[in-house]
């Protein structure tokens, strides 16, 4: 019998294992890897460089082109999903009938199931084609389209997420701004977003990682030019698309060019790791704050 | 004679198929103190949450009869539902500030209502944490999250903030319930002084309480007003078995 336990508890704590060991053998293959091109390209220059042309001829390691091009993705789908996330949280919470919420709630969680390869054509055939009629200077590749693409995709993970932390504010608060004579609109801005902003701030912060490391849309529909730029009009790459774009190719596995790819991976491990644990912070510190 | 403030007409309540208050018929004085006392289930919250209409959002709710404030039907089609809440005010159970500073919870119904003009608003926290006898301990303090404060502070300061935008009736939910004895002797003494400004409407389960501030008591019971009367009599003489029985603690 005990040694019947024994093994239970050995398998249990083996699955464990598995993906703390994951976690490990992909952070090691990143630092290793990434060490050797770090010996032949200085961190200040990876970091400095205002280029990244590691295929060409004349070779740059500037990773800031890849990062800009990352944040200006992302930062559009943000400016898109918050707002509409936000105002659909609210809506589910106070205004709509019970029914409707529950029936609309895995509605908007579909958009989330949907492959990202179909949001990228769905950028770049139909979201692209049409803000080009709005604005002609933009190019086939773009910020803006991706931008505005992604934010949709993670309109349900900033709408639902909000959702539970707005429908999680005690009953008490709503109570007492009602009890005074508050609308529903001042009950939902005044009290219950201000209440529920650590579950609001986490939720876009995942968003925001998401949309960091999101890859397919804004291969498929932002282009692969590295562009060190705020422009939303004009062709970028991210660092994912930059990844993608490199182990497609035939790059020689081993070579310099190779090893860029190890070195822009760590670079978004860093970001998306930032933004994760900030998030944890963010929750662990203001979860209990109105008990 | 006194005006009547409130009147309440053969008033049922239904919640889906539960019918929780039957046929209750009331008037309620302006400037008195009416206690609502019952065993828990009987229904003098829910009759009190009608007279502010804290029960619209509730789903299968349902009323008949009338309730009338100053002569006004309040549930016509015709009512502001914020304006009614503004007028008639209530304190809960639990204290219940928002995560702000003092300041920002007592001004909070002037807010809402456009109003930002720092002089009013001054004025109103001052005034409004006096009426409610916590001025001399907070005034240093404005700014501090009124989450800060003890229990019965917080009660004492929602106090201030229903206060601040002048309603003409006080709905009181348990108020001292989830309070210290020095506590809840305040908010019972505040409850004294207030009289003479609101019509002030108070559930409690402690008898002793409603013996020492109300005027007239109000006894339910499962869904119905057993008795209603001057506070004295209905303690030292009434009229109904069961509102013996419950005064004396046989049941409850």
């Amino acid at each position: 019998m005990r040694s019947k336990e024994k093994i239970i508890e050995g398998i249990l704590l083996l699955s464990a294992a598995v993906s703390i060991l994951t976690t490990i053998g992909i952070l090691w293959v990143l630092v290793s890897e990434s060490s050797v091109f770090f010996l032949k390209v200085p961190i200040k220059e990876f970091l400095f460089d205002k280029q990244w042309t590691p295929l060409f001829a004349d070779k740059h390691f500037g990773i800031m082109p890849l990062v800009a091009g990352t944040m200006l993705t992302s930062f559009i789908a943000i400016a898109v999903a918050l707002p509409i996330g936000l105002t659909i949280a609210v809506y589910l919470n106070e205004y709509a009938p019970k029914g409707f919420r529950k029936f609309i709630k895995p509605i908007l969680e579909v958009l989330a199931a949907i492959p990202t390869v179909v949001y990228g054509y769905f950028a770049l055939m139909v979201i692209t084609p049409f803000l080009q009629q709005l604005f002609p200077q933009m190019a086939g590749f773009n910020a803006l389209s991706p931008g505005i693409v992604m934010g949709i995709m993670i309109i349900p993970m900033i709408s639902s997420l909000s959702e539970d932390a707005l429908y999680a504010v005690p009953t008490s608060l709503r109570e007492a701004s009602y009890g005074i004579g508050a609308t529903r609109f001042q009950t939902s801005f005044k009290v219950l977003i201000p209440a529920a902003s650590s579950g609001i701030i986490v939720s876009v912060i995942l968003a925001i990682s998401r949309a960091v490391g999101e890859t397919m849309i804004v291969a498929i529909a932002a282009g692969q030019q590295p562009r060190l730029t705020l422009n939303p009009f004009v062709p970028v790459e991210t660092i994912t698309t930059y990844i993608v774009q490199v182990s497609l190719g035939d790059v020689v596995q081993g070579s310099l060019e190779y090893q860029t790819i190890f070195a822009a991976g760590i670079a978004l491990f860093l970001m998306t790791f930032v933004l994760n644990n900030i998030s944890f912070y963010v929750k662990k510190k203001f979860q209990e704050k109105y008990e | 004679m006194a005006i009547d403030k409130l009147t309440a007409e053969k008033i049922n309540v239904f919640y889906d198929q539960a019918h929780v208050i039957k046929d209750v018929s009331m008037s309620i004085e302006a400037n008195t103190v009416t206690a609502f006392i019952g065993p828990s289930g009987c229904g003098k919250s829910t009759f009190l949450r009608c007279i502010n209409r804290m029960n619209d959002y509730i789903d299968g709710f349902r009323k008949t009869g009338t309730f009338l404030i100053d002569g006004n039907d309040i549930y016509s089609k015709k009512v502001n539902v914020e304006a009614l809440r503004k007028d008639v005010g209530m304190v809960f159970q639990k204290p219940n500030p928002f995560p702000k500073s003092i300041y920002e919870n007592v001004i909070y119904g002037l807010r809402i209502q456009g109003i930002n003009k720092k002089s009013i608003l001054d004025e109103t926290v001052e005034r409004s944490l006096r009426q409610a006898a916590i001025w001399n301990e907070v005034k240093d303090d404005l700014n501090k999250s009124a989450l800060s404060l003890s229990g019965g502070q917080q009660q004492r300061v929602c106090i201030a903030r229903t206060l601040a935008v002048e309603p003409s009736i006080v709905l009181m939910d348990e108020p001292a319930s989830a309070l210290d004895p020095i506590s809840t002797a305040k908010i019972e003494e505040l409850i004294h002084e207030l009289k003479s400004q609101y019509t002030i409407i108070i559930v409690t389960h402690n008898m002793q309480q409603a013996g020492r501030v109300s005027d007239k008591v109000a006894f339910f019971y499962i869904g119905e007003l057993i008795e209603y009367s001057a506070t004295k009599e209905l303690f030292i003489n009434p009229k109904e078995e069961l509102t013996q029985n419950y005064i004396t603690g046989r049941f409850g």
